[in-house]
């Protein structure tokens, strides 16, 4: 006697708007959640890096110190600090109580498009239009770099960390895989400007937008394409693709207002979110939940599987109050 | 704001939030300085000082709040009044403000000892007998316990007359196995901080088995947790010498078993006395001999017997005892409960009760192990680390293929680009080209110079200042000139080269800067000035290796073949390249793993020396097949400052000869890759010569080697 199998949970897609949060710092150029999903920091152009909790939407910090467009920004696993990149060339090294700069990390010869912690937060790795990859320590007190990766013919878009690995997208069109434990560069060549990267979470394989309007699956170890996604309308702006927190899903910003979501495995196009009517500028899956972040101006959405019960009533005691 | 109405309040709201400030709004005007006042109740301004300055005076400045200061009110002379001496109580130098809410001696309706709780009398009451017990006389507070009158507090007043009695718990009556079982948790709760006499209390139940069923009975009554304060500076634990213990003989003091793990141990760390406990009089603690009044002096070094110890690891086993302490785990589980834990951790402290549930410790930085392939064996064989250059061809490849490298090209070959023409031809098995054409090159040098001349001349050209790169740093002059150069370009002049370009120079030496200038303004166009940081310069300057150029030995494949994959999809093999690349040993500690290249002494990708980028290079790289083609040695250098005067006199006379000589072809094809990108262009054009000097000059540079 055997029990039925479980019925296989249907993947929900974050289709329905939870909350729309006016960021008040100009564009907002990148929405990322932090390590654990419960607040995110958004990018500003007006040189701000601000802290929002997300179920609540509410303010809770204001990072000011960059001199120029906060590009990417990243928390750490513990929550203790925040790293953000800028267009004035530095990394800043936040105290996420505090908002005191603790570090500003100069030595990029351009804008800083992406910043990443690695896993335990002891290096700030940023790349930048200059070409290259830093890797800022953050346990000495040094300031230079501990390494210069400087393999990429152009700028460097994307960046991602893993446990061991290092993964950047150039608009060279190359994708470079740094294995640290075995002492590799793996180059993939894609042929075209690469906006942004990703790895999967199961490690084992990487996500690759890149300008000509298609997002590709690769296999990390062997660099075949395991699929390919295309509709979307990606051509001059550097924007963000993801997979979803179970690794079900595809998503990925597009120029039409809309985040594309295509099922992994097959590639059809499940979901086709309507966001607004200018350039969904970032987004941001939740680490565990089925929660994305959007960024198209100067807002920041956030996208559910179940609308939130709980949102009328909040809207309701907000504007008695105002 | 809506913090209730939120399911996941972790944080909580207070108040409402600031309006976020809008961009367009007009600042509000900040209120001056001195219109920030306070008043206090009566409308007096009251006056904030900084930290240094006293805090706020009450009105006057500095004073005690009167016009006078301090002025005493009845302010008698002693002169006459020496007895009437009236003690000052502090509240006669108190203003209101002290008095109120908010002073330092406030009056208000305050909790008097009547009805405060009992609890606060305990702990005063321990005190009490504390400092009795360290008083030079001890017991010295007896009789003042004795005389002071019984005070109990309003609350145990209300509980006595509710029916209550003293020992008693407070609640409905239970039924005598509850009781019990509530007695046995609550000393089970609170290890040893149970009442010392709960022994004997439940001795005395267990007398009564005979009571009839539908008695009921108070609750016992529960100890409370003691929130006694540690205020000394000793350890955790820690009991110096305990008068009370010395005197009634030291309920604490029995030698523990450090290896049985049967209950008896566990009685005695939840404070349990074994019953059958020898006590012993006298002063026993720590820093103590024995007493003058003592006579019984045989046991001070506590001499212990063999007895108190197993002579086996474990005593008795659990279960069927079948396996030894190495048992698995399902035959020791078990008996698993927390006061055998308990036994393990050793004496529990007082205050302190055993955790009911582990306490789950999380940190980040530690992880499962990962889950191995189940066909995974654990031997690990170490890669030698072999220079390359020093063993066998063959064993250096198979080491490179080992470690996963793809084998790129033979190291002796010294990679496609490092061959010329002549040799590719070789390994093709191409035929010698004839009698090419002679005129390629100055149509082509031609180009150039306009194409230089349009770079420089543009308008992001002009807004550049300094010059970054200077090619011909090593020869000041030519430097000088290749500035002048640059500048007459920035201009527009259309004559440029010729202007700059030193005339007392020799035709041939003109002719070949002429070639270089323009090469290098091609090369360092401002555009790439821009990325100089990229480039690295080389450090040592000394003359045999100045001419060369770290590169990466490990190149791309050709980016060609990669296109075409990547438009049939075919991506894998094709378009991956992999290379060795040396991490920083830092980085790989902050990244919390092992270095894969110990003792590597350089990071990111091996480089090796190449010739610089220069025209020359590339005009030399075709000396040598003429050199295997005649039977002289091939050491004659071209820039050899003996020959060069022969060709300052050859103008047009060499231009026939060149003709018929085989090298032109050679020449061609080295042209061909100089003009990297016009490859097939140069060899379709059949244009007229319009720069004779130029199309003549180089190649006689050629035949006579």
């Amino acid at each position: 006697m055997s029990f039925p199998q479980p019925k296989p949970e249907v993947p929900q897609l974050p289709q329905n708007l939870l909350r729309t949060i006016d960021c008040q710092q100009g564009a907002v150029r990148a929405v990322r959640f932090n390590a654990d999903g419960n607040y995110l920091l958004s990018c500003g152009s007006d040189k701000s890096l601000k802290l929002w909790s997300v179920s609540r939407g509410t303010l809770l910090k204001t990072y000011s110190g960059h001199g120029y467009e906060v590009l990417d920004a990243d928390g750490s696993y513990d929550n203790s600090q925040l790293c953000s990149c800028s267009s004035d060339k530095t990394v800043i090294l936040w105290d996420v109580a505090t908002g005191q700069v603790t570090r500003k990390l100069r030595g990029h010869a351009g804008k800083v498009n992406c910043v990443q912690f690695n896993e335990e937060a002891t290096v700030i790795l940023s790349g930048s239009i200059d070409g290259t990859v830093r890797c800022w320590d953050t346990r000495s007190r040094k300031f230079d770099p501990i390494q210069i990766l400087d393999e990429a013919q152009d700028g460097v878009s994307s960046l991602k960390v893993s446990e061991h690995e290092l993964l950047t997208g150039s608009v060279d069109g190359r994708v470079r895989r740094y294995d640290l434990r075995m002492g590799q560069l793996h180059v993939d060549f894609i042929n075209s400007p690469i906006t942004c990267v990703c790895f999967s979470a199961d490690g084992q394989c990487t996500l690759t937008s890149s300008l000509d309007s298609t997002v590709r699956l690769l296999d990390k170890s062997t660099g075949e394409m395991l699929g390919e996604y295309t509709g979307h309308k990606m051509k001059g702006y550097k924007l963000d693709c993801c997979l979803s927190s179970k690794d079900t899903h595809v998503l990925s910003c597009s120029e039409d207002g809309h985040v594309y979501c295509w099922d992994l495995v097959e590639g059809s196009l499940m979901l086709k979110l309507p966001v607004g009517k200018a350039v969904v500028q970032s987004l941001s899956f939740h680490p565990s939940e089925t929660r994305l972040l959007t960024a198209m101006e100067g807002r920041v959405q956030v996208w559910g599987a179940e609308p939130e019960e709980t949102e009328e009533d909040v809207v309701v005691v907000q504007q008695e109050k105002a | 704001m809506a913090s209730d109405s939120d399911s996941d309040g972790d944080f909580v709201t207070f108040g409402t939030p600031l309006e976020p400030l809008e961009e367009d709004e007009p600042l509000r005007k900040p209120v001056p300085l001195h219109e920030q006042t306070v008043k206090d109740e009566k409308g007096r301004y009251q006056r904030f000082h900084g930290a240094f300055t006293g805090g706020f005076s009450a009105g006057y400045f500095n004073t005690v709040g009167t016009k006078e200061g301090w002025t005493p009110a009845t302010f008698v002379s002693s002169r006459q009044q020496k007895a009437g001496r009236q003690n000052a109580r502090p509240e006669d130098f108190m203003d209101e403000e002290d008095l109120g809410d908010h002073g330092i001696a406030p009056r208000q309706i305050t909790t008097t000892a009547d009805f405060a709780s009992g609890r606060k009398d305990v702990i005063r009451d321990k005190a009490r007998a504390i400092t009795s017990l360290s008083a030079p006389i001890p017991g010295d507070t007896v009789l003042e316990d004795l005389v002071a009158p019984a005070r109990s507090s309003m609350g145990v007043e209300l509980l006595r007359k509710m029916g209550w009695k003293d020992g008693q718990g407070v609640g409905p009556r239970v039924k005598r196995r509850l009781c019990k079982q509530r007695a046995d948790s609550a000393t089970r709760a609170f290890g040893s901080a149970s009442p010392p006499n709960g022994s004997s209390e439940s001795q005395d139940e267990e007398d009564g088995e005979f009571l009839p069923e539908n008695l009921t009975f108070a609750p016992k009554d529960v100890t409370p947790i003691d929130f006694t304060p540690k205020v000394d500076l000793h350890g955790l634990g820690y009991r110096g010498l305990n008068p009370l213990a010395a005197l009634r003989g030291g309920p604490g003091a029995g030698h523990i078993n450090l290896f049985t793990m049967d209950s008896d141990r566990t009685n005695s760390l939840f404070g349990e006395d074994r019953k059958g406990q020898r006590r012993r009089g006298g002063v026993a603690g720590q820093g103590f001999g024995v007493g003058a009044m003592e006579d019984d002096d045989e046991d001070i070094y506590h001499r212990d017997i063999m007895s108190n110890y197993d002579t086996v690891l474990g005593g008795e086993e659990p279960g069927d005892g079948l396996y030894g302490w190495t048992a698995p785990q399902q035959y020791n589980r078990t008996k698993k409960d927390h006061s055998k834990d308990a036994a393990y951790l050793g004496k529990i402290l007082e205050g302190f009760t055993l955790a009911s549930d582990k306490l789950e410790t999380k940190t980040v930085g530690i992880f499962p192990p990962p889950n191995l392939p189940r066909d995974f064996r654990p031997v690990h064989y170490f890669r030698p680390v072999v220079d390359l250059s020093s063993v066998s061809p063959m064993v250096a490849q198979a080491l490179q293929t080992s470690r996963g490298h793809m084998a790129q090209e033979a190291p002796s070959k010294g990679g496609r680009h490092q061959l010329d023409s002549a040799q590719r031809r070789e390994l093709l098995g191409e035929a010698t080209l004839q009698g090419a054409d002679c005129s390629l090159f100055a149509p082509h040098a031609e180009q150039q110079q306009q194409e230089a001349l349009s770079v420089w001349s543009g308008p992001t050209a002009q807004a550049q200042t300094g010059q970054t790169f200077k090619p011909f740093e090593r020869t000041p002059h030519k430097q000088a000139r290749y500035d002048l150069y640059i500048d007459q370009l920035k201009q527009g002049d259309r004559d440029a080269l010729e202007l700059s370009l030193d005339p007392t120079m020799t035709e041939w030496e003109r002719g070949r800067e002429r070639d270089e200038f323009v090469r290098a303004a091609l090369l360092y166009k401002p555009s790439s000035s821009s990325l100089s940081c990229r480039f690295t310069r080389g450090k040592q300057d000394d003359g045999v290796e100045a001419d060369t150029v770290e590169v990466t030995r490990d190149q791309e494949n050709d980016v060609d073949d990669k296109q075409a994959a990547v438009k049939m999809k075919m991506f894998g093999k094709l378009t991956r390249d992999t290379f060795e690349w040396h991490p920083d040993n830092l980085l790989c500690k902050r990244f919390n793993i092992p270095d894969p290249y110990p003792g590597s002494g350089f990071v990111g990708m091996p480089k090796v020396k190449r010739d610089k980028f220069s025209v020359f290079n590339f005009l030399t790289v075709s000396e040598s097949p003429t050199a295997s083609a005649s039977p002289a040695p091939q050491g004659v250098k071209p820039s050899e400052p003996g020959k060069r005067s022969r060709w300052d006199v050859s103008g047009q006379a060499g231009d026939k000869e060149r003709k018929e000589k085989d090298p032109v072809s050679e020449f061609l094809s080295v042209a061909r890759i100089e003009a990297s990108g016009s490859g097939p262009e140069a060899s379709t054009t059949d244009g007229p010569t319009t720069d004779p000097t130029v199309e003549v000059l180089v190649p006689h540079y050629y035949i006579h080697h």
